[in-house]
Protein backbone atom coordinates (compact mmCIF):
# COMPACT_ATOMS: atom_id res chain seq x y z
CA UNK A 1 0.00 0.00 0.00
CA UNK A 2 2.60 2.64 1.14
CA UNK A 3 4.36 1.70 -2.44
CA UNK A 4 1.41 2.24 -4.44
CA UNK A 5 1.13 5.70 -2.44
CA UNK A 6 5.01 6.66 -2.86
CA UNK A 7 4.45 5.96 -7.11
CA UNK A 8 1.23 7.82 -7.45
CA UNK A 9 3.10 11.04 -5.28
CA UNK A 10 6.25 11.00 -7.63
CA UNK A 11 4.10 10.38 -11.06
CA UNK A 12 1.55 13.24 -10.58
CA UNK A 13 5.17 15.29 -9.47
CA UNK A 14 6.41 14.27 -12.58
CA UNK A 15 3.11 15.00 -14.90
CA UNK A 16 3.06 18.48 -13.10
CA UNK A 17 7.47 19.48 -14.05
CA UNK A 18 6.27 17.68 -17.68
CA UNK A 19 3.03 20.10 -17.80
CA UNK A 20 4.53 23.52 -16.53
CA UNK A 21 7.69 23.08 -18.94
CA UNK A 22 5.32 22.07 -22.09
CA UNK A 23 2.96 26.08 -21.01
CA UNK A 24 6.20 27.51 -20.74
CA UNK A 25 7.31 26.67 -24.23
CA UNK A 26 4.55 28.47 -25.66
CA UNK A 27 4.73 32.06 -23.75
CA UNK A 28 8.35 32.26 -24.52
CA UNK A 29 8.94 34.32 -27.37
CA UNK A 30 11.93 35.02 -28.61
CA UNK A 31 13.27 37.49 -31.16
CA UNK A 32 12.40 34.70 -34.36
CA UNK A 33 8.95 36.09 -32.93
CA UNK A 34 5.90 33.01 -32.99
CA UNK A 35 7.14 31.84 -36.49
CA UNK A 36 7.30 28.04 -36.46
CA UNK A 37 10.92 26.22 -35.78
CA UNK A 38 10.63 24.49 -38.85
CA UNK A 39 9.49 27.03 -41.18
CA UNK A 40 11.37 29.78 -42.87
CA UNK A 41 12.22 32.79 -40.89
CA UNK A 42 10.62 36.31 -41.30
CA UNK A 43 11.90 38.01 -44.27
CA UNK A 44 14.49 41.04 -43.30
CA UNK A 45 13.76 43.80 -44.16
CA UNK A 46 16.43 46.01 -46.59
CA UNK A 47 18.01 48.68 -44.21
CA UNK A 48 20.41 51.46 -45.71
CA UNK A 49 23.30 52.44 -44.46
CA UNK A 50 23.81 55.62 -42.56
CA UNK A 51 26.06 58.47 -43.70
CA UNK A 52 26.52 61.01 -41.24
CA UNK A 53 28.91 64.23 -41.82
CA UNK A 54 30.99 64.38 -38.45
CA UNK A 55 30.23 60.95 -37.30
CA UNK A 56 28.33 59.39 -33.94
CA UNK A 57 28.95 60.70 -31.09
CA UNK A 58 30.11 57.71 -28.20
CA UNK A 59 28.09 55.81 -25.89
CA UNK A 60 30.69 55.25 -23.23
CA UNK A 61 34.15 56.10 -22.72
CA UNK A 62 36.48 54.51 -25.21
CA UNK A 63 34.35 53.32 -27.05
CA UNK A 64 35.63 52.30 -30.64
CA UNK A 65 34.37 55.47 -32.63
CA UNK A 66 31.30 53.75 -35.11
CA UNK A 67 31.77 54.48 -39.14
CA UNK A 68 29.78 56.90 -40.32
CA UNK A 69 29.58 55.97 -44.14
CA UNK A 70 29.53 53.12 -46.17
CA UNK A 71 32.50 50.51 -46.35
CA UNK A 72 31.37 48.13 -48.90
CA UNK A 73 34.18 49.52 -51.21
CA UNK A 74 36.94 49.63 -48.84
CA UNK A 75 38.65 46.07 -48.82
CA UNK A 76 40.51 44.99 -46.21
CA UNK A 77 42.84 41.68 -47.00
CA UNK A 78 46.34 40.41 -45.76
CA UNK A 79 47.50 42.28 -48.49
CA UNK A 80 46.17 46.23 -47.66
CA UNK A 81 43.83 47.62 -45.98
CA UNK A 82 41.84 50.13 -47.80
CA UNK A 83 39.98 52.03 -45.09
CA UNK A 84 43.63 53.25 -44.81
CA UNK A 85 43.23 55.17 -48.21
CA UNK A 86 41.73 58.33 -46.35
CA UNK A 87 42.55 57.37 -42.38
CA UNK A 88 46.34 56.65 -42.42
CA UNK A 89 48.79 58.99 -41.12
CA UNK A 90 49.65 60.46 -44.26
CA UNK A 91 46.67 60.84 -46.10
CA UNK A 92 43.65 61.52 -43.16
CA UNK A 93 44.46 65.72 -43.94
CA UNK A 94 43.66 65.87 -47.47
CA UNK A 95 40.92 63.75 -47.02
CA UNK A 96 39.10 65.28 -43.86
CA UNK A 97 39.04 61.87 -41.91
CA UNK A 98 39.97 61.36 -38.36
CA UNK A 99 43.26 59.41 -38.41
CA UNK A 100 43.82 56.05 -36.91
CA UNK A 101 44.34 56.35 -33.10
CA UNK A 102 47.55 56.65 -31.49
CA UNK A 103 47.11 53.53 -29.65
CA UNK A 104 47.34 51.72 -32.93
CA UNK A 105 50.58 51.70 -33.64
CA UNK A 106 51.43 50.53 -30.78
CA UNK A 107 52.59 46.48 -30.17
CA UNK A 108 51.63 44.29 -28.02
CA UNK A 109 54.96 45.21 -25.49
CA UNK A 110 53.49 48.90 -25.52
CA UNK A 111 56.71 48.88 -28.72
CA UNK A 112 56.08 52.09 -30.70
CA UNK A 113 55.37 50.83 -34.44
CA UNK A 114 55.87 52.43 -37.76
CA UNK A 115 52.62 50.91 -39.66
CA UNK A 116 49.40 49.93 -38.10
CA UNK A 117 49.71 46.95 -35.77
CA UNK A 118 48.78 43.66 -36.55
CA UNK A 119 46.40 43.20 -33.71
CA UNK A 120 44.81 46.40 -34.88
CA UNK A 121 44.70 46.18 -38.59
CA UNK A 122 41.61 44.46 -38.85
CA UNK A 123 39.33 47.68 -38.50
CA UNK A 124 35.98 46.28 -38.78
CA UNK A 125 35.98 44.25 -35.58
CA UNK A 126 35.61 46.66 -33.46
CA UNK A 127 34.17 49.67 -36.40
CA UNK A 128 30.48 49.22 -37.43
CA UNK A 129 28.65 50.81 -40.05
CA UNK A 130 25.16 51.76 -38.54
CA UNK A 131 22.08 50.92 -40.16
CA UNK A 132 18.72 53.10 -40.57
CA UNK A 133 17.05 50.26 -37.83
CA UNK A 134 15.39 50.34 -35.04
CA UNK A 135 16.46 48.20 -31.85
CA UNK A 136 15.17 44.54 -32.01
CA UNK A 137 14.34 44.97 -28.20
CA UNK A 138 13.16 48.51 -26.48
CA UNK A 139 15.78 49.75 -23.80
CA UNK A 140 15.80 52.73 -22.00
CA UNK A 141 20.10 53.42 -22.44
CA UNK A 142 21.13 56.55 -22.41
CA UNK A 143 25.07 57.42 -23.52
CA UNK A 144 27.51 59.40 -21.56
CA UNK A 145 26.89 62.92 -22.55
CA UNK B 1 39.72 47.86 -126.10
CA UNK B 2 39.15 44.59 -127.23
CA UNK B 3 35.89 42.74 -125.65
CA UNK B 4 38.27 39.89 -123.68
CA UNK B 5 40.32 43.19 -122.37
CA UNK B 6 37.39 44.44 -120.83
CA UNK B 7 36.04 41.06 -119.52
CA UNK B 8 39.23 40.75 -118.54
CA UNK B 9 39.74 44.14 -116.82
CA UNK B 10 35.95 43.48 -115.22
CA UNK B 11 36.89 39.56 -113.44
CA UNK B 12 39.67 41.28 -111.73
CA UNK B 13 37.90 44.11 -110.67
CA UNK B 14 35.11 41.57 -109.33
CA UNK B 15 37.59 39.17 -107.78
CA UNK B 16 39.13 42.31 -105.83
CA UNK B 17 36.06 43.58 -104.58
CA UNK B 18 34.83 39.47 -103.25
CA UNK B 19 38.54 39.36 -101.62
CA UNK B 20 38.57 42.40 -99.84
CA UNK B 21 34.81 41.83 -98.65
CA UNK B 22 36.30 38.25 -97.17
CA UNK B 23 39.56 39.64 -95.87
CA UNK B 24 38.34 42.98 -94.42
CA UNK B 25 35.06 41.57 -93.47
CA UNK B 26 37.34 38.82 -91.52
CA UNK B 27 40.06 40.90 -89.99
CA UNK B 28 36.77 42.93 -88.18
CA UNK B 29 35.00 40.09 -87.48
CA UNK B 30 38.56 38.68 -86.00
CA UNK B 31 38.82 41.93 -84.08
CA UNK B 32 35.35 42.01 -82.85
CA UNK B 33 35.67 38.14 -81.73
CA UNK B 34 38.95 38.89 -79.64
CA UNK B 35 37.50 41.82 -77.84
CA UNK B 36 34.60 40.09 -76.34
CA UNK B 37 34.73 38.99 -72.39
CA UNK B 38 34.08 35.25 -73.67
CA UNK B 39 37.35 35.49 -74.96
CA UNK B 40 39.08 36.98 -72.60
CA UNK B 41 38.13 34.42 -70.09
CA UNK B 42 38.77 31.68 -72.17
CA UNK B 43 41.98 31.54 -70.84
CA UNK B 44 42.22 30.11 -67.03
CA UNK B 45 45.07 33.08 -66.07
CA UNK B 46 42.28 35.53 -66.46
CA UNK B 47 39.17 33.51 -65.55
CA UNK B 48 40.68 32.70 -62.29
CA UNK B 49 42.11 35.59 -61.64
CA UNK B 50 41.01 39.25 -62.28
CA UNK B 51 37.40 38.16 -63.52
CA UNK B 52 37.31 36.32 -60.42
CA UNK B 53 38.01 39.42 -58.59
CA UNK B 54 36.03 41.66 -60.41
CA UNK B 55 32.75 40.23 -59.73
CA UNK B 56 32.72 41.35 -56.30
CA UNK B 57 33.34 45.18 -57.41
CA UNK B 58 30.75 47.48 -58.47
CA UNK B 59 32.04 47.69 -62.63
CA UNK B 60 30.31 43.96 -61.96
CA UNK B 61 27.47 44.03 -59.22
CA UNK B 62 25.24 46.63 -58.97
CA UNK B 63 21.96 48.52 -58.26
CA UNK B 64 21.31 48.93 -61.70
CA UNK B 65 22.87 46.05 -63.60
CA UNK B 66 24.63 47.46 -66.06
CA UNK B 67 28.28 46.31 -65.94
CA UNK B 68 31.38 46.51 -67.37
CA UNK B 69 33.48 43.99 -69.36
CA UNK B 70 37.58 42.99 -69.30
CA UNK B 71 37.13 45.19 -73.08
CA UNK B 72 35.64 47.84 -71.87
CA UNK B 73 38.24 49.27 -69.54
CA UNK B 74 41.48 47.30 -71.00
CA UNK B 75 40.99 47.59 -74.85
CA UNK B 76 40.67 51.79 -76.42
CA UNK B 77 37.93 52.17 -78.66
CA UNK B 78 39.38 54.46 -81.50
CA UNK B 79 40.80 52.23 -84.32
CA UNK B 80 44.37 53.02 -84.20
CA UNK B 81 45.12 52.81 -80.34
CA UNK B 82 42.64 49.27 -80.41
CA UNK B 83 45.29 47.80 -82.79
CA UNK B 84 48.21 49.53 -80.94
CA UNK B 85 47.04 48.03 -77.99
CA UNK B 86 46.01 44.22 -80.36
CA UNK B 87 49.65 44.11 -81.21
CA UNK B 88 50.73 44.86 -77.70
CA UNK B 89 48.18 41.48 -76.40
CA UNK B 90 50.71 39.20 -78.44
CA UNK B 91 52.68 39.41 -75.65
CA UNK B 92 50.53 38.08 -73.54
CA UNK B 93 49.78 34.98 -75.74
CA UNK B 94 54.03 34.43 -75.07
CA UNK B 95 53.66 34.49 -71.55
CA UNK B 96 50.46 32.07 -71.55
CA UNK B 97 51.76 29.80 -74.25
CA UNK B 98 55.54 30.21 -73.55
CA UNK B 99 56.84 31.65 -70.92
CA UNK B 100 54.29 30.15 -68.46
CA UNK B 101 54.89 32.65 -65.83
CA UNK B 102 51.31 33.49 -64.22
CA UNK B 103 49.60 30.04 -64.88
CA UNK B 104 48.52 29.41 -61.24
CA UNK B 105 46.85 31.69 -58.52
CA UNK B 106 49.88 32.10 -56.46
CA UNK B 107 52.27 33.10 -59.28
CA UNK B 108 49.89 35.41 -60.58
CA UNK B 109 49.50 37.63 -57.15
CA UNK B 110 53.41 37.14 -56.99
CA UNK B 111 53.74 39.30 -60.21
CA UNK B 112 50.58 41.21 -59.74
CA UNK B 113 51.96 44.58 -58.22
CA UNK B 114 54.33 44.69 -61.82
CA UNK B 115 51.03 43.94 -64.15
CA UNK B 116 49.02 46.41 -62.19
CA UNK B 117 51.82 49.22 -62.21
CA UNK B 118 51.60 48.17 -65.97
CA UNK B 119 48.20 49.07 -66.26
CA UNK B 120 47.91 52.06 -63.74
CA UNK B 121 51.25 53.94 -66.01
CA UNK B 122 49.24 53.77 -69.18
CA UNK B 123 45.96 54.82 -67.57
CA UNK B 124 47.73 57.66 -66.32
CA UNK B 125 49.49 58.13 -70.03
CA UNK B 126 46.09 58.19 -71.90
CA UNK B 127 44.16 60.26 -68.89
CA UNK B 128 42.40 57.62 -67.99
CA UNK B 129 41.15 57.48 -71.86
CA UNK B 130 38.45 54.00 -71.18
CA UNK B 131 37.04 55.11 -68.03
CA UNK B 132 36.38 58.60 -69.54
CA UNK B 133 34.40 56.45 -72.47
CA UNK B 134 31.38 55.86 -69.40
CA UNK B 135 32.51 58.17 -66.81
CA UNK B 136 32.29 62.12 -67.91
CA UNK B 137 32.91 64.85 -65.60
CA UNK B 138 31.16 66.81 -67.81
CA UNK B 139 27.85 64.63 -67.09
CA UNK B 140 28.58 64.52 -63.15
CA UNK B 141 25.85 65.90 -61.08
CA UNK B 142 28.09 66.50 -58.17
CA UNK B 143 24.87 67.49 -55.73
CA UNK B 144 23.83 63.88 -56.27
CA UNK B 145 27.27 62.97 -55.41
CA UNK B 146 28.50 62.62 -51.29
CA UNK B 147 30.18 66.06 -49.85
CA UNK B 148 33.43 64.06 -49.65
CA UNK B 149 33.44 62.72 -53.36
CA UNK B 150 32.13 65.92 -54.82
CA UNK B 151 35.26 68.27 -52.84
CA UNK B 152 37.85 65.93 -54.68
CA UNK B 153 36.21 65.70 -58.21
CA UNK B 154 36.17 69.68 -58.19
CA UNK B 155 39.74 69.66 -56.67
CA UNK B 156 40.70 66.87 -59.70
CA UNK B 157 38.88 69.19 -62.33
CA UNK B 158 41.06 71.99 -61.20
CA UNK B 159 44.40 69.92 -60.68
CA UNK B 160 43.99 68.02 -63.44
CA UNK B 161 44.13 64.57 -61.35
CA UNK B 162 43.05 62.02 -63.64
CA UNK B 163 40.66 58.79 -62.74
CA UNK B 164 43.64 56.23 -61.73
CA UNK B 165 45.22 58.69 -59.40
CA UNK B 166 42.66 57.80 -56.70
CA UNK B 167 40.66 54.96 -58.16
CA UNK B 168 42.87 52.17 -57.89
CA UNK B 169 42.07 48.64 -56.90
CA UNK B 170 37.96 49.09 -58.21
CA UNK B 171 38.00 46.37 -60.60
CA UNK B 172 40.26 43.91 -59.12
CA UNK B 173 41.66 43.30 -55.76
CA UNK B 174 44.58 45.43 -55.22
CA UNK B 175 48.04 43.76 -55.34
CA UNK B 176 50.25 43.19 -52.38
CA UNK B 177 53.28 45.77 -51.60
CA UNK B 178 50.81 48.22 -52.78
CA UNK B 179 49.68 50.99 -49.72
CA UNK B 180 46.57 52.85 -50.02
CA UNK B 181 47.57 54.82 -47.24
CA UNK B 182 50.89 56.08 -48.51
CA UNK B 183 49.39 57.15 -51.72
CA UNK B 184 47.44 60.23 -52.89
CA UNK B 185 47.50 62.43 -55.73
CA UNK B 186 49.49 64.98 -55.92
CA UNK B 187 51.88 63.62 -53.13
CA UNK B 188 55.42 62.63 -53.47
CA UNK B 189 54.61 59.20 -53.58
CA UNK B 190 52.38 59.63 -56.20
CA UNK B 191 52.71 56.18 -58.72
CA UNK B 192 52.77 55.66 -62.20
Amino acid sequence: MKKIVQITIVAFGLLLIIGSTASAKESVASLRGTADIEGASLKVTKKKVISQEGGFERNYKQQPPLIPHKIEKYKITLKNNGCLKCHSKKNHKKEKAPMVGESHFLSRDGKKLEKVSTRRYFCNQCHAPQLDANPLVKNEFEGVK
Amino acid sequence: MTSGQKKGTFSVLLIGVILGIILWGGFNWALALTNTETFCISCHEMRDNPYEQLQDTIHFTNRTGVRATCPDCHVPREWIHKIVRKIQASNELYHHFIAKDVDTVEKFEAKKLELAKHVWKAMKETDSRECRNCHNFDSMDFDKQESRSADRHEEAIDKGYTCIDCHKGIAHELPEGYDPGEDAPGGENDEG
